[in-house]
C-alpha cells in the first residue's frame, strides 16, 4: 500500500520529492506539505520514509499479510549509520525492534578510484570472474558461503 | 528618518479613532478567522484524538512537572527560535519574517493606540524591514514549490501564496510610504493604499493562510515531545547508542561490521540539498 505523509510533522523540506523513484511525491500546491500524487504507481521502497527528517512519511502495508492497525516504521540515521526498524502487531503483541549497519565506513570518503586502477590483462579478461572478484565475494577466505560453511542447517517449517 | 512616527500625519486627515476601529476589525478577523479554520479542517479534533492513540502505546506516565519542563522547551525552542525546521536557511528567514512580524504588529499597536514616539517608530521601521528581508528570502528562494518542484517565483496559486505576498507587499509598501513622507498626496498615497489594502486582504484571509499555525505548530511540537518522553514514540524505534554493549550484545552484526565504537559517518545523502527534482 502506498506512503502517506502526516500534515503536522512535514515541513516540505524536498527530500521525498528529491529521493522518489517514480517522481511520485510531491508538494501539494496549496498546503505546501508533500503528498504521493499518485498512489497506484508506489511501490513502497520506502526510499521517501527513510529520506524523511521528521518521519513524517508512513506506509500501510498490505492487508493480506498485515491487517489493520499493525505499524512498521522505521529510522535510517545517517550519522550513527544504521538503520532501525520497529514492527508493532495490531494486538500489540509483537513489538519488534530491528537494528543494522549500513555503512561500516564514513560516507562518500572511500569511493572507489576506478579510473586509477590498472586495466585488466588479457588473462582477466578471459576469466569468468566479474571486477574484485573473488575478493568481493570473499572467496579468497576458503570458497563459497554456504550454510554448511557456516555451521548452519535448513530447518523444516517456519521459524524464528 | 526610521524615528518618525508615521501615523501622526494620518491622525490630522483620517482621525485617530478610524485607524483605532480599523486596527480592532483586523483583530477581530484574525480571531474569528483562526477558530473557523480550526473547526473546519477539523485540526484541533484530529490532533485530540492522535494524542489519545499516542497516549495508548505509552510504556509510562509523563508527570505533570515533566509535561511542564516539556511545554516550556516547547516555547523556549519550537516557538522562540524556530527549532524544528529541518532547513537552517529556512530557520533563519522564519526567524527573521516572524519576529519582524510580531515587531511590526506591536509597534503598530502601540504607535495607534498609546506612545507616539519613544522608541516605537524605530522598531516599527526595524520590524518592517525584517519582516521585507526574511519574507523575500523565503519568497524568491526557499518557498518549497519553488525549491522542491523548480517553479518559477511568479507561478503563484492564490490559497498557496496569499499568507507570503500580502506580508511582503504590506511590509515593503508600508518602508516605502514612510520613506516617502508618509502623506496621503502622490506617490505617497499610492503606497499607502497598497499597504492597507495587503494588511487587510492578509488579516481577512486567515482562514486560507498560515496563521493557524501560530497554534496548531507548538501544539504538535509539544505532541511529539510527550510522545518521545512516554515511550511510545509513535511507534518510531529506538537507535540507541552505536558503542553501548547492551546494543551489541543484541544485534551482534553491529561490532562484527562497524566494530565496538563506531565513528560518526558524517551525512550521506543528506549531504545534498533536495533540489534534484
Amino acid at each position: 500500500m502506498p506512503t502517506f505523509v502526516y500534515m503536522t510533522r512535514c515541513d516540505g523540506c524536498g527530500h521525498c520529492v528529491d529521493i522518489c523513484p517514480s517522481d511520485i511525491m510531491h508538494i501539494d500546491p496549496t498546503l505546501r506539505r508533500a503528498y504521493n500524487i499518485e498512489p497506484n504507481m508506489c511501490w513502497e521502497c520506502y526510499s521517501c520514509v527513510k529520506a524523511c527528517p521528521h518521519h513524517a512519511i508512513d506506509v500501510r502495508g498490505y492487508a493480506d499479510f498485515a491487517p489493520l492497525g499493525h505499524s512498521v516504521r522505521v529510522i535510517r540515521d545517517e550519522e550513527k549509520g544504521v538503520i532501525a526498524w520497529r514492527i508493532k502487531s495490531r494486538n500489540g503483541e509483537t513489538d519488534l525492534n530491528l537494528l543494522a549497519p549500513i555503512t561500516t565506513k564514513p560516507w562518500g570518503e572511500h569511493i572507489p578510484q576506478l579510473a586509477n586502477v590498472a586495466a585488466p590483462t588479457k588473462e582477466q579478461r578471459d576469466s569468468q570472474l566479474l571486477f574484485n572478484e573473488p575478493k568481493y565475494i570473499r572467496m579468497d577466505d576458503g570458497g563459497l558461503h554456504t550454510l554448511e560453511s557456516n555451521g548452519l542447517e535448513l530447518k523444516e517449517g517456519v521459524y524464528y | 528618518m526610521i524615528s518618525t512616527n508615521p501615523f501622526t500625519g494620518l491622525e490630522a486627515s483620517i482621525g485617530a479613532e478610524a485607524m483605532q476601529i480599523y486596527v480592532i476589525l483586523m483583530a477581530v478577523a484574525v480571531v474569528a478567522g483562526v477558530i473557523f479554520d480550526v473547526i473546519h479542517k477539523k485540526s484541533a479534533a484530529y490532533f485530540f484524538e492522535n494524542a489519545k492513540k499516542a497516549e495508548k502505546s505509552a510504556k509510562r506516565t509523563v508527570s505533570s512537572g515533566e509535561k511542564m519542563s516539556l511545554a516550556v522547551s516547547t516555547v523556549t525552542n519550537e516557538v522562540l527560535t524556530s527549532s524544528e525546521f529541518a532547513n537552517p536557511a529556512r530557520r533563519l528567514s522564519h526567524l527573521m519574517t516572524m519576529w519582524g512580524f510580531i515587531i511590526f504588529v506591536v509597534s503598530t499597536v502601540a504607535m495607534i493606540f498609546g506612545s507616539e514616539a519613544g522608541i516605537w517608530p524605530m522598531l516599527w521601521h526595524l520590524g518592517a524591514l525584517s519582516l521585507a528581508v526574511g519574507g523575500g528570502w523565503f519568497f524568491f528562494a526557499i518557498r518549497v514549490d519553488v525549491s522542491s518542484e523548480g517553479k518559477k517565483w511568479y507561478q503563484l496559486s492564490f490559497r498557496g501564496d496569499v499568507f507570503i505576498v500580502s506580508l511582503l507587499v504590506m511590509s515593503v509598501s508600508a518602508l516605502i510610504w514612510s520613506f516617502t513622507g508618509a502623506a496621503l498626496s502622490g506617490l505617497s498615497l499610492l503606497f499607502f493604499v497598497l499597504f492597507i489594502a495587503a494588511a487587510t486582504l492578509l488579516f481577512t484571509t486567515v482562514i486560507w493562510s498560515k496563521f493557524a499555525h501560530m497554534f496548531f505548530k507548538p501544539a504538535a511540537a509539544y505532541q511529539k515531545k510527550i510522545t518521545k518522553a512516554d515511550g511510545s514514540q509513535e511507534n518510531l524505534p529506538d537507535v540507541g547508542e552505536m558503542s553501548d554493549p547492551a546494543i551489541h550484545a543484541r544485534y551482534p552484526d553491529i561490532p562484527e561490521y562497524m566494530g565496538t565504537n563506531p565513528p560518526n559517518m558524517g551525512l550521506g545523502i543528506k549531504r545534498e540539498k533536495p533540489t534534484h527534482y
